[in-house]
């Protein structure tokens, strides 16, 4: 008796598991369901393929993958910024993907080298200041914010934020750990309040003079300017923008970015999405909705993005940031960056 | 009849076998099993070899973690206390302008998610928000020219967790100053003590037990809660966890510190457990007169109504407040088809979740009461440890299991029928419910067990003397007598889920949004005006069981409805 019940239960679960439809596309998003959803709507109305998503926190959608298995759902994993995607690649997450119209989209530095991730839109971690108080003459580098002159004038994030561990990150690569160090210890000891809040917090907060400086991500004040809330367009009007390091390596660049998973069963329909998410319109949507740049050469980005001018980003292999993210980490620790 | 709390049931009573060898501990225990299997992955942790990542910590930031936690924990323990008794032995006391109304608008703000109460005062509070910037615009001061108390602080955390926590000890220490009997005050009052030693020496002793209860549920929430202290930049337990994890890659050693965590918990339950022996007083009559509220007039009365609604208007009426504000700006844009979708995904798991907890924490309090011993008391004791664990930990731990139950059919049924079942339980309902109950039953547990304890044996006794016994005497006698803490163990159960994030977050199934998902993802990216709306409707969904139930528990004083 009990055996048939269970061999029931069972066997009427697998009518549900064996039911896979043959045109849809599972993906686990680190970018929030609204930040992605318009253009996989699109893609729906030009493919038929059915997309389904869950979102959540990067390295715990990764855990999940990491603990499903070859069971696991989903066909693509979708990160907003390069750590993650290295780490998944790491611990055999994704798979190589081969495709033409990707490697001819995405510039060498923004994607992988054997294939395992794409860049998807680009996120610069970049100075802005408080136009009435700091004369833009006066800034040069990310490392030159180390100098006693920022004394109690700059504001950052918490370490634990994922855009500063990158940014940490490229410098150990450019500078070796210990002059990194000597930085870190540098701007702790410039900031004029500790570690808190978001990227648009900091921009309030330099507009407000509880800072003159701050390291933030360019969205953020494009998301701000345009902004439906009076305060918040008030707040960044007062700040602008400066493209750190334009001498010699350029500003450090983070990707969002996308891989298709080891055990993706709708492969086929995976390499489709990502060649889609790099369709020329979709970057413009990219650069138009979000303010992020867009990865492809030669979208139109829109007037926000026009407006902060030509810039030089550092072309360093993204991989180097995914290496030295975790030695990032315990640099700041040390340093008694909060 | 005098009733002596704890050791009422001698064994002599409940028959000769050992408790072990009854199907129903069997049962008990395994459920108990199941529930601490997540944490026992935890656990296991330990015995994966230590990284040098440990030196690290150690080295550096670990013990910052354990202090901040534990100023967080002292600072919002006597918080909660003060906002939570006080007006708790007003309402119940006496009569002032608004007392009635208060009795139940202090349980207002349960329904508001401790993320969002910090992200709305920061909104209102920070230096670029409306109030400095009003100040700077009459005084024409700039911002370093005067002080003002700063929001994302570790004092701004234990204020914004405490005003959404000391609901939980004002709703336990009210049923207590209710069911205490009038006699025992009345006597204090005969004997020449005054409001205020009646208070210190008779009612707040009686008491005393509830508010631990209460104290421990708050704390334990306390040690569990990520997104305020997150925000705050304040490095807490729970933010070094996700540190090591995330930054640093250590999964592992991210597990040994949720372990380490536990052990915090540890002591926390066994100081509870001791404080509950320590308790020397006892209610000493069964006979309970109708509670005679004094009135209160003049400067009294306008101190009390003060005094009382003052946490209302902190943990509630403000941030509804500017919700409400930001929530006119962001409607048209945010409440469509799917806002509604969202909502009754909300409801629909909060509801089966109170039902399934409360039924569980039926049964295993009641199985610990019927068959005492070390062996049932611990197995209770372990099935509510997960309330102090954040939702993200308890995650994993509910997946690896799960998965491995998984593969486990996959690889049999791949061996035998080569066919692949995948996935059947893992990215189902089934293990986001599972997740609640490891995490929220100890809330169920509680509640139910000190109701369960107002249950003389003698009236047990009575039942099985004329032939009652089994399900029958619990639906005769211990549902109807227990109806008030029921009620308040599915509702307390039913708002956690409701605000519940990391685990619902991770688990969930495909394309399955809840209010508390839409909530977070607007207000992580600072869209909190957009934030508003969700928010707004989690509040507005917990409110009505809240008002509902304190209105039970205004009824359920005993005597109440015969007047005896």
């Amino acid at each position: 008796m009990l055996y048939k019940i269970v061999t029931l239960i069972l066997g009427s679960s697998l009518l549900l598991a064996v039911n896979v439809h043959a045109d849809e596309v599972n993906i686990y998003s680190e970018r929030k369901e609204e930040l992605i959803k318009p253009l996989l709507k699109k893609f729906t109305e030009h493919t038929g393929t059915r997309v389904n998503i869950i979102t959540g926190n990067g390295d715990i959608l990764i855990k999940r993958l990491e603990i499903e298995g070859r069971n696991s759902p989903a066909d693509v994993l979708l990160t907003t910024d390069i750590a993650r995607l290295y780490r998944a690649r790491q611990k055999g997450l994704l798979q190589p993907v081969r495709s033409e119209v990707l490697k001819n989209a995405v510039p060498a530095s923004f994607r992988d080298s054997e294939g395992y991730w794409y860049g998807l839109s680009l996120r610069s971690r970049i100075i802005v200041y408080a136009k009435d108080r700091v004369d833009p003459s006066r800034l040069s580098t990310y490392e030159a914010l180390a100098d006693p002159r920022w004394n109690n004038r700059v504001c950052v994030r918490s370490s634990s934020n994922a855009y500063n561990q990158s940014l940490v990150a490229s410098l150990i690569a450019h500078d070796g750990i210990e002059a990194t160090e000597k930085w870190a210890k540098g701007l702790v000891a410039n900031f004029s309040r500790p570690p808190q809040g978001g990227d648009r917090d900091l921009i309030k907060a330099v507009a407000v003079g509880e800072c003159d400086v701050a390291l933030v991500n360019t969205y953020y004040l494009g998301g701000m300017l345009n902004s439906d809330i009076e305060e918040e367009r008030k707040a960044a009007s007062k700040v602008a923008l400066f493209w750190p390091n334009q001498e010699r390596r350029g500003a450090h660049f983070n990707v969002s970015g996308a891989g298709v998973t080891s055990s993706a069963q709708h492969k086929e329909a995976a390499v489709q999405l990502l060649e889609f998410l790099l369709r020329d319109d979709s970057q413009a949507w990219y650069a138009r909705q979000n303010y992020e740049f867009p990865v492809k050469k030669g979208i139109e980005p829109g007037p926000t993005l026009k407006q902060w001018g030509e810039f030089n980003a550092d072309d360093i292999k993204l991989e180097e940031l995914g290496i030295h993210n975790a030695e990032a980490v315990r640099l700041m620790d040390r340093a008694g960056w909060k | 009849m005098p009733v002596t709390g704890t050791r009422i049931f001698s064994p002599r009573i409940y028959g000769n076998t050992l408790p072990s060898f009854r199907p129903r501990v069997f049962l008990l225990i395994s459920i108990s099993a199941l529930l601490s299997l997540p944490l026992l992955v935890i656990i296991g942790s330990f015995f994966v070899p230590a990284s040098d990542t440990w030196q690290h910590l150690s080295d550096t930031v670990l013990s910052q973690y354990i202090v901040n936690s534990l100023i967080l924990m002292l600072g919002v323990g006597i918080l909660t206390i003060v906002l939570g008794v006080i007006p708790a032995w007003f309402v119940t006391m006496y009569r002032f302008p608004g007392s009635r109304m208060l009795e139940w608008a202090l349980l207002l703000p349960l329904a508001m998610p401790a993320y969002i109460i910090a992200y709305t005062y920061t909104g209102v509070l920070d230096a670029s928000g409306p109030l400095q910037s009003w100040l700077r615009d009459i005084t024409g001061w700039g911002f370093r020219d005067y002080w003002f108390p700063e929001i994302r602080s570790l004092g701004g955390a234990i204020a914004m967790l405490s005003f959404v926590l000391y609901p939980y000890i004002y709703l336990i220490t009210r049923a207590a100053f209710i069911e205490q009997s009038i006699c025992a005050l009345e006597t204090a009052r005969t004997l020449g003590c005054g409001p205020c030693r009646t208070f210190f020496r008779v009612a707040l002793p009686l008491a005393r037990p509830s508010i631990i209860v209460g104290l421990s549920l708050v704390l334990m929430e306390t040690l569990a809660d990520y997104g305020t202290v997150q925000y705050f930049g304040i490095s807490a337990f729970t933010t070094g966890i996700f540190r090591t994890w995330f930054g640093l890659g250590d999964s592992a050693a991210a597990a040994q510190l949720s372990a380490l965590l536990m052990l915090f918990v540890m002591v926390l339950i066994f100081i509870e457990y001791w404080s509950r022996k320590q308790q020397r007083y006892h209610h000493t009559s069964s006979r309970y007169g109708s509670l005679t509220q004094n009135r209160l007039n003049g400067m009294p009365a306008a101190l009390a109504t003060f005094g009382c609604s003052l946490p209302v208007v902190l943990g509630f009426l403000v941030p509804v407040a500017f919700l409400i504000h930001w929530a006119f700006l962001t409607y048209a844009d945010i409440v469509d088809a799917e806002f509604l979708t969202y909502m009754q995904n909300s409801i629909l798991l909060a509801g089966c979740a109170a039902l399934v907890a409360t039924t569980l924490a039926m049964f295993m309090a009641y199985g610990k009461r019927r068959d005492p011993g070390p062996l049932t008391r611990l197995a209770v004791n372990l099935s509510g440890m997960g309330y102090a664990i954040p939702g993200t930990v308890i995650a994993v731990g509910v997946m690896l299991p799960l998965a491995w139950l998984d593969k486990s059919i996959d690889s049999f049924f791949r061996a035998e029928f080569d066919i692949s079942t995948g996935l059947l339980l893992s990215g189902t309902l089934v293990a986001v419910m599972f997740a609640y109950m490891v995490r929220f039953l100890a809330v169920a547990l509680k509640t139910v067990d000190a109701g369960l304890t107002r249950i003389k044996p003698s009236m047990e006794e009575a039942g099985r003397s004329i032939g009652v016994s089994g399900f029958k005497l619990i639906r005769k006698i211990h549902i109807p007598i227990m109806r008030g803490s029921l009620l308040t163990a599915l509702l307390l159960v039913f708002v956690d889920v409701l605000k519940e994030l990391p685990a619902t977050l991770i688990l969930r199934p495909f394309n399955f949004n809840t209010l508390a998902i839409r909530a977070y993802e607007l207000a992580n990216e600072e869209r909190l005006a957009d934030a508003s709306c969700s928010s707004l409707a989690i509040v507005l969904v917990g409110i009505i069981p809240v008002i509902y139930l304190s209105r039970t528990i205004s009824k359920s004083r005993p005597g109440h409805d015969t007047g005896t």
